[in-house]
């Protein structure tokens, strides 16, 4: 669905996407991820074909944004960062707009901005400006609009971002719901971690460059196993023990002993039979993309929101670009 | 499937792809109609855009006109023209520059506020949306002098059917003249703290010169120099000569007020050309503005 092959886009000397791949294919949901100014916005701006690629071939749906921007268009649905409606508008108003300048004829329109509406539980809202709406209706508003023209793909650019816990399980709802009725491929960056396990697939950015691609699941693995944690009243006797029996490293905290081993699945029933000393409980974590991301790239992601300051950077980035070529 | 869903997905294929004229005119509408529409849900600025030349009209003019010494003559031609009278015409155009320059400046806006993006990523032509913009700017602008039109007998004028039938093409090409200006600069403008900027450095000036507050005639050199390339001058003066002229000023008067080249005063759709030349010119800069992609 989209085909990205060796990217290289670049600003004056500066270079901020270092010629990278990605193939995201129809129906999943494609997780992109990577800190701030890791090149992530330029990408979905050139995908949107609000940019140019500097080098390297950009498919979106079978077609070229080069050749086909128009075309491109129709068929993807955009969910930005930052909010990008009129508030003076009622809802409403803001789906009539967006219908007509995608060329909805006045029925389908219609029959569209109904349905939308119900969709994100806005219909009872549809005659209030959008003034009066909280974040996480605008941003459920926002959408009903992306999805209202049936794209193929739907880019959601930090969909959540801002948003409370509450209202981010929601919106997530409302895009796995539409993801299975309609078929739809989602594209989509995010820094929250646990938003992205939802992923079928996920890439990696890092200073312009994939670092890695994969299911969650593949990922993690590249962390090297998973880690068991077991409590018990005398964790340093437990803690020889494993060494002793298993030949693993086991670390104490506290009443803790934490062991990571590669394959817990054979591990832990030989742990549980062949362990003499009394445990209280156990627990098996795998490591979470927190984990790969630190590994992959030596540094964390940040797991909050992007500061005012870089999105006023990214977004200076993307209305700015046009003039450093 | 039923025949609903089907006549929907003929509908879809058929979908207009950018670049026909019917999509681009489809987009150039409905930004148009997007912008009246923020217009009429903020009657409050209406309202309060009407106290600026208010306050010229009835304060500056009258006082003014006191000392000048009222049906005074000197510039105003001798023949019982009253200041007021004449300010009339150029508080209209000062209205409309106003009114103009601040629509084009909601682009800056839309840019600060996101809107801009759901725009410039729709399946339409860039061009659309400068003439959408520039169409909508100037149909606020040409609604606000339109309503200065009622003000007629506080400046004690009047007005004929003929005379405001002739008022409002005039009006309408100053009001797209000045807002493409607006459009063409907006478009390059990433801040709103451009705008003052712009205040300061263009659109006050604009208004100075334009002959609005005084006639153009028996300036300094250096100044008449700068009236003449202000298209403003060239928009409010056949306002003023129509209306001035509807209330029964001889055309000797008016024609002593006209904007003269080499001694000659220009006619009335001489001018009126050139504002609507100079308006499809900056029009261009903005298409081509809009155009610039990356």
């Amino acid at each position: 669905m989209i085909k990205v092959h060796g990217l290289v886009k670049k600003y004056g000397e500066f270079e901020a996407v270092k010629g990278i791949d990605l193939d995201v294919r129809e129906g999943e949901v494609f997780g992109f991820l990577g800190p701030n100014g890791a090149g992530k916005s330029t990408t979905i701006s050139i995908l949107c074909t609000l940019l140019k690629p500097t080098a390297g071939d950009v498919e979106v749906a079978g077609l070229d944004v080069v050749k086909h921007p128009d075309a491109v268009r129709h068929r993807i649905g955009l969910i930005f960062q930052d909010p990008s409606l009129d508030d003076q508008l009622t809802a409403r108003e803001n789906l009539e707009f967006h219908g007509f300048i995608y060329g909805l004829p006045a029925a389908v329109r219609k029959e569209r901005i109904a349905e939308v509406l119900e969709m994100v539980g806005l219909a009872d809202r549809a005659k209030s400006q959008v003034k009066t709406f909280s974040g996480g209706m605008k941003r459920r508003l926002e959408i009903a609009r992306g999805v209202m023209h049936h794209p193929e793909v739907l880019v959601l650019d930090e969909p959540t971002l801002g948003l409370d816990p509450q209202t981010r399980n929601h919106i997530w709802e409302y895009l796995h719901d539409l993801r299975k009725r309609e078929g739809i491929t989602l594209f989509m960056t995010t820094h929250y971690m646990d938003e992205a396990e939802f992923s079928d697939r996920i890439a990696i950015i890092d200073q312009g460059k994939i670092v890695a691609q994969g299911t969650p699941d593949e990922l993690k693995a590249q962390v090297g196993g998973d880690v068991v944690t077991i409590t018990a009243d005398d964790a340093e006797a437990l803690a020889e023990e494993v060494d002793r029996a298993f030949h693993v490293a086991a670390q104490v905290y506290g009443s803790q002993v934490r062991i990571e081993v590669p394959d817990s699945a054979t591990f832990v029933p030989r742990l549980v039979r062949e362990l003499s000393a009394p445990v209280k409980s156990l627990t098996l974590s795998r490591p979470s993309l927190d984990d790969v991301f630190l590994k992959l790239t030596g540094h964390a992601i940040r797991d909050e929101a992007a500061g005012q300051l870089d999105q006023w950077r990214n977004m200076a980035q993307m209305w700015g670009g046009r003039r450093q070529r | 499937m039923t025949e609903q869903t089907l006549g929907t997905q003929v509908a879809e294929r058929r979908a207009p792809e950018a670049g026909t004229l019917v999509a681009s005119l489809r987009a150039v509408y409905i930004i148009w109609y997007r912008d009246l529409l923020r217009f009429t849900r903020d009657r409050f600025r209406v309202l309060v855009s009407l106290v600026q030349p208010l306050l010229y009209l009835v304060i500056f003019g009258t006082g003014l006109s006191s000392s000048l010494g009222g049906g005074g003559g000197g510039a105003f031609g001798g023949a019982g023209l009253d200041y007021k009278q004449f300010l009339y015409g150029g508080v209209i155009g000062m209205t409309i520059l106003f009114t103009s320059i601040f629509s084009a400046m909601s682009i800056v806006w839309d840019r600060e506020f996101g809107f801009l993006k759901e725009i410039l990523v729709a399946p339409i032509n860039r061009s659309a949306v400068a003439v959408g913009k520039t169409l909508g700017g100037a149909t606020q602008a040409m609604i606000q002098g339109g309503i200065l039109l009622l003000l007629a007998p506080i400046a004690g004028v009047k007005l004929t059917v003929l005379s405001v039938l002739e008022l409002i093409p005039l009006m309408f090409i100053t009001a797209f003249a000045l807002t493409a200006v607006g459009v063409a600069l907006a478009s390059r403008m990433r801040s709103m703290q451009g705008f003052q900027g712009m205040m300061n450095f263009l659109m006050m000036p604009m208004f100075f010169l334009s002959g609005a507050l005084f006639p153009l005639a028996g300036l300094p050199a250096w100044m008449t120099v700068l009236t003449r390339i202000d298209p403003l001058a060239y928009g409010i003066d056949p306002i003023r000569r129509v209306i001035l002229g509807g209330s029964g000023v001889p055309s000797q008067v008016t024609d002593k007020l006209a904007i003269t080249v080499s001694g000659q005063p220009l006619s009335i759709l001489e001018e009126a050309s050139i504002v609507l030349v100079f308006g499809l010119v900056m029009l261009g800069l903005a298409i081509y503005n809009f155009r610039a992609r990356d």
